[in-house]
Order: structure tokens, then C-alpha cells, then sequence
């Protein structure tokens, strides 16, 4: 881990929050959640904006995965609320979050493996349409998505070539770009994304980076970025937050973060302190 | 129904994958199987002896149970080493329902279906906790005390105890010329042809997908936005109004319920049938369902003291000859034929 980055200036884009009074989409308030005796975070707060990319560091274990955990209704915290367009979303079941506008992909990647890629962007597709054991089993295809929009989907991810094909015999890079069609069918608001630069090669990276900020200008998405890799968070982040120990220890542009004593104490020890 | 024979060509390929999603034979080439199929079909109860028919009968009930068992194990990821509890509850509602109801045949059929369904249903919530082999366990448990319910005292005035009940079978209708065993054929040939369409049109749809992704991963599946519990359930009711069908036709084409038709070798027959069709395969039934009728058969000619190791030995072999089932085997056969063509 390093916070050496070349090429990692301010974000070539400003977060696009000047809409209406402003109100966030996603409001983390006080989060804390406990496990056993360990205090995994410990009362987390911050705001994303609409349009906003915001990416979210820290060192192993400083809680990243679990507050991702905890958005996406895996976990309860045991304080605070998590409000996505101004409503608690921690009444909701966990299969209720992608109806709401909020999907994601998985850290080690989460497939539907002995499916087609085709197939897997469809599942994606399912808060978005509706259809009865009934309907279906008298071939009403009322749950049949607009196919054109599926196609246009897996053709922008430059799927098309292995559309047909099962997802557990394609490479990881194109896996990972089969988990964003899927995240994107289920036409989000805000997507979230854990450690989507993880097993990916230099090119790749920089090629998903590209890609993360496509999807936000062109579909319009909110996008929470967790990642352990600081090239890829630092170039497109408009937004950082960094965690250590459960707790935030800074937040701001990628420069102020970068910069931020705390940010280097947590990564690089505090020898030098 | 399907055409697909059995070679004893060794299969290339078959890595135990589920049959139905891999990129596969050409629609035109399906359709025109199954035309040839149905035209055999209807053809073969003008042209051999009514034990035969009812043999051919009995293969299309299993097939329909196997069916039902492949749309919660194959295509859902659900085990169940349970299902003859279904078909005998579908067989003793027939069953009841015509000897103290006088109800005839046909009504009595989508009521067993919905009686099982609605067991179905139920026992799929406990099981919602139950992770695959322990589901295994459970509904093995449900299979081994059937016979035993069956044939206890409260019951007994309504089952009629170890002795069973005589069910009545229907003849043809309307002056059609056909003998009770070829009408018998005809009808389950239609219900099973039914069934079948109601189970593709299901894995090919949203619901389906749904399903197939609960099995591959259920965290994922509920990031998407699926009701796990409400497609579990649903799935094991659907499943168990499957077996619940044969389980009537079963009454009927046998004329007779009793407790011991319906033990747990009979849940692990269909297992195997399911197995050996192929998991995720839905011709694959048809091919479960000649298995557990002619195989046994097969051994006990082959040689009446071990019949059973003859039977394991033809299960064994068959197991290593088709590693991904019938349906695999004959997948993989035309593949090969239309690559070299290609």
C-alpha cells in the first residue's frame, strides 16, 4: 500500500452537487456497529452528493467492507442510520435495497457461474421488472426486460463476444466487467463498488478507472467506491474518506486527503511521529 | 416426448455442470426431435401389449415427479431425498377423494396438485434454514416416516392401513376406442407434456433466472434484489404439485394405494433418476424415468440371486459413461456431430 500516485492530481471532474437545495443521496449518520467485543466502526458520518464519486480507504480492517456491508443491508448496524434520499433505509430487507435504486459488486467477485453472461445481466435486471411463478410458467414473458436496453448494456461493457457464453469460464477482468452490467440493469442510483480494481492488471485498472467515470457522466450514477488500490481512488474520486480503526480520520478532495497527516500516519506507521 | 437415445459412446466432455444453460443444441433441431418424439409417442400404444403401455405410463409418471425434483434440485439447489411424501400425498388424495368423496378422477387430479402444493409450500419454510445437505436430512426424515403415518391408527380410517385402498381407473370417454391402459397412456402423456411446457417456459424466464441464481449464489441474488425466501418456497410447493401429480396419476394407473409403495426408495429412485437424466435437464426426466422402470428389470434378468449388484453395477456404469446424465451425453453427441459438419 502506497500513497505515492502518479498522475493523482484533483479530480478532473467537479462533483455535479449543485443541483436543487443539494440534499445528499446517500446520508451515513453515526454509524457504529460492534461484533462481539470489537468495535468494528465506530460512528461514522458522511454525505454523498448526486453525481458524486466518492471513494472510501483505509487500511486492512479499518472497516470498509463492513460499512459497504452495512449500506447494502448485509449487516444491522447497532447506531446510527443510513438515509438514502432523505429515507432510513435500515428497516428495509437486504432484497429490497436494489428496488430502492442502490446495487453493487462484489469484492471477490460474485457471479451466477454456470450462467451466461447474458443471463447474469438479466438477474440484474429484476427489481426492475415483475412476473409470477404463473405468468412465467404459461410463457407470459412479462418479466422479460426491454431487450434492447439489456443488449445496449452488455454491448457498452463490451460484453457482446461472450454474451452467449457461462461466466465461470471468461478471465477475471471480463467477470468484473460482467458484474458492472449487472449492477447497471438494475438501473441504479447510487452504485457501490468493493474493491472492483482487486486481480485486475495495470491496463485493466486504468481501463476501469475510465469506465467508473463513464458510467457516472453517461447514466447519471452516484457511485461509492471502496478500494484498497490509491491510483485508481485517487484519479477519480471527486470525494475521499478515509477510515482507520473504525473511525473517520479524514475526509476531502483526493489532495487534502493525501496530504492528511492522520491519512499518512495510518498507512505508513508512526515512527517518524 | 424426446427422441434422445442412449449410446454407450463415452462422453467427452460433462464436468457436472447443469445441462440446460450451456450454449447448446440448435432450437430447429430441438423442435423437430420433439416432433419425431410425439409422432413415436402417440404411434406406440397401437403397436405393443398393454403391460407394456402401462410400463411406458409409469415411465412418464416418474418422469413428472423427476421433473418436479429437478425444478428444486437442479434448477433451484434445494435437495430433497423426500419427494415420494409428495406423491403419496397426491396419491392418497386421489385416492380418498374417490373412494370417500365420490369424486371422479379428473377432479380430484389439480386438487392433489394443490394439496401438495400447499405441503410443498410449508415444509419449504423450516427448510429455508437448512443449508443442502442438512435439507437432504430433513426431507429424508419426512420420507421415511410417510409409510409408517400412512399406516397408523388416526389415519387409518381414511387410508385404509397397511391393506391401502382400490382405486377405480377410468375408461375412455365419449365411445373413444381405446382400451382403460391406452387411455390411461393418452392422458398422462398430455398432463405430462403440460407440465413440462409450464417447467421450460419457468427456466426460461424471470423466475427462472431467479431461481438458477439462488442456487449459484444466494448473497449475490439478494444484492439483486430476489426474494429468497419467497422463490424457495414457492419453488418447493411448485415442486412438491409435480410429484403430487404423479402421485394421482399413480393411484389411478395402478388401481391401488398402499403404504409401501411409497418408502423412501422410492425418494432415492428419483434422485437417482434425476441424476441420471441429467440435473438441469428437462428431457433429462424422461431418461430418469425409463431408468428406474426398465433398469431393475434389466438386473433381475441379468441375474435373480444379485439383482441388486446388478443394479449397482448397470448404476455405476451408467454413472461413469454419462457423467453429466442422459441429457448431457446426448448433448454432447451432436455437438460433436454438428462441429465436424460445421
Amino acid at each position: 500500500m502506497t500513497l505515492e500516485v502518479e498522475g493523482a492530481g484533483p479530480s478532473g471532474h467537479a462533483a455535479p452537487s449543485a443541483d436543487g437545495a443539494g440534499a445528499p443521496l446517500l446520508s451515513v449518520d453515526g454509524i457504529a456497529i460492534r461484533f462481539g467485543g470489537i468495535v468494528a466502526l465506530d460512528g461514522i458520518s458522511f454525505d454523498i452528493a448526486p453525481g458524486e464519486i466518492l471513494g472510501l480507504i483505509g487500511p486492512n480492517g479499518a472497516g470498509k467492507t463492513t460499512l459497504f456491508n452495512c449500506v447494502s443491508r448485509l449487516y444491522t448496524p447497532n447506531e446510527g442510520d443510513i438515509r438514502f434520499r432523505g429515507e432510513s433505509v435500515l428497516a428495509l430487507a437486504a432484497h429490497q435495497i436494489a428496488g430502492l435504486g442502490i446495487t453493487r459488486t462484489f469484492q471477490n467477485l460474485a457471479l451466477f457461474r454456470t450462467m451466461t453472461v447474458r443471463d447474469n445481466v438479466l438477474v440484474g435486471s429484476h427489481p426492475q421488472t415483475r412476473s409470477g411463478f404463473l405468468d412465467d410458467a404459461l410463457g407470459l414473458r412479462r418479466g422479460e426486460p426491454d431487450r434492447t436496453e439489456i443488449d445496449a448494456l452488455i454491448a457498452d461493457l463490451e460484453l457482446e463476444d461472450v454474451a452467449g457464453r457461462l461466466v465461470a469460464d471468461l478471465p477475471t477482468g471480463t467477470q468484473k466487467r460482467v458484474e458492472l452490467a449487472r449492477a447497471l440493469a438494475g438501473r441504479p442510483k447510487l452504485l457501490l463498488l468493493d474493491e472492483p480494481a482487486g486481480g485486475l492488471t495495470h491496463g485493466e485498472v486504468d481501463d476501469l478507472g475510465g469506465l467508473i467515470q463513464r458510467i457516472r457522466d453517461e447514466r447519471g450514477v452516484t457511485v461509492l467506491l471502496v478500494e484498497h488500490h490509491m491510483g485508481l481512488v485517487m484519479s477519480i474520486s471527486d470525494t475521499v474518506v478515509a477510515l482507520d480503526f473504525g473511525r473517520k480520520i479524514a475526509q476531502g478532495t483526493t489532495q487534502e486527503v493525501q496530504n492528511d497527516p492522520d491519512v499518512i500516519r495510518a498507512y505508513l506507521g508512526s515512527s517518524r511521529q | 416426448m424426446t427422441d434422445q437415445s442412449m449410446t454407450s459412446e463415452a462422453p467427452a466432455q460433462g464436468r457436472g455442470k447443469p445441462v440446460a444453460e450451456r450454449a447448446g443444441i440448435p432450437v430447429g433441431l430441438k423442435r423437430a426431435a420433439l416432433l419425431i418424439g410425439l409422432i413415436i409417442a402417440i404411434a406406440l400404444p397401437f403397436m405393443v401389449k398393454n403391460f407394456t403401455i402401462f410400463q411406458l405410463t409409469t415411465v412418464m409418471i416418474y418422469a413428472i415427479a423427476i421433473l418436479g425434483l429437478n425444478l428444486l434440485t437442479g434448477f433451484n439447489g434445494q435437495f430433497s431425498l423426500g419427494h415420494s411424501t409428495f406423491i403419496a400425498i397426491g396419491a392418497y388424495t386421489t385416492a380418498i377423494l374417490m373412494e370417500f368423496g365420490g369424486f371422479g378422477f379428473y377432479a380430484t387430479l389439480p386438487l392433489a396438485a394443490l394439496f401438495c402444493f400447499i405441503v410443498g409450500f410449508l415444509f419449504g419454510l423450516p427448510a429455508l434454514r437448512l443449508e443442502s445437505i442438512y435439507l437432504a436430512l430433513a426431507t429424508f426424515a419426512l420420507a421415511v416416516a410417510t409409510p409408517q403415518l400412512l399406516k397408523s391408527a388416526p389415519f387409518e380410517p381414511w387410508t385404509g392401513g397397511v391393506q391401502g385402498l382400490l382405486v377405480f381407473k377410468p375408461e375412455a370417454p365419449f365411445g373413444i376406442p381405446l382400451n382403460s391402459d391406452q387411455w390411461m397412456y393418452f392422458v398422462t402423456l398430455v398432463i405430462g407434456l403440460v407440465l413440462a411446457f409450464f417447467a421450460v417456459n419457468l427456466v426460461g424466464s424471470r423466475t427462472g433466472r431467479a431461481m438458477m441464481a439462488i442456487r449459484d449464489n444466494p448473497i449475490a441474488a439478494r444484492a439483486m434484489g430476489i426474494n429468497i425466501a419467497l422463490y424457495k418456497t414457492t419453488t418447493f410447493g411448485v415442486s412438491a404439485a409435480y410429484a403430487g401429480i404423479a402421485g394421482s396419476l399413480s393411484a389411478v394407473v395402478v388401481q391401488f394405494v398402499a403404504p409401501d409403495s411409497f418408502t423412501f426408495v422410492l425418494a432415492i429412485g428419483l434422485f437417482v433418476g434425476l441424476v441420471i437424466g441429467g440435473v438441469g435437464s428437462i428431457p433429462g426426466a424422461l431418461f430418469g424415468g425409463a431408468f428406474l422402470v426398465y433398469v431393475p428389470n434389466i438386473a433381475e434378468e441379468l441375474s435373480k440371486g444379485l439383482a441388486g449388484a446388478a443394479y449397482g453395477a448397470i448404476l455405476l456404469l451408467v454413472i461413469y459413461l454419462m457423467p453429466a446424465g442422459a441429457a448431457g451425453l446426448v448433448r454432447a453427441i451432436v455437438m460433436k456431430v454438428l462441429n465436424r459438419r460445421a
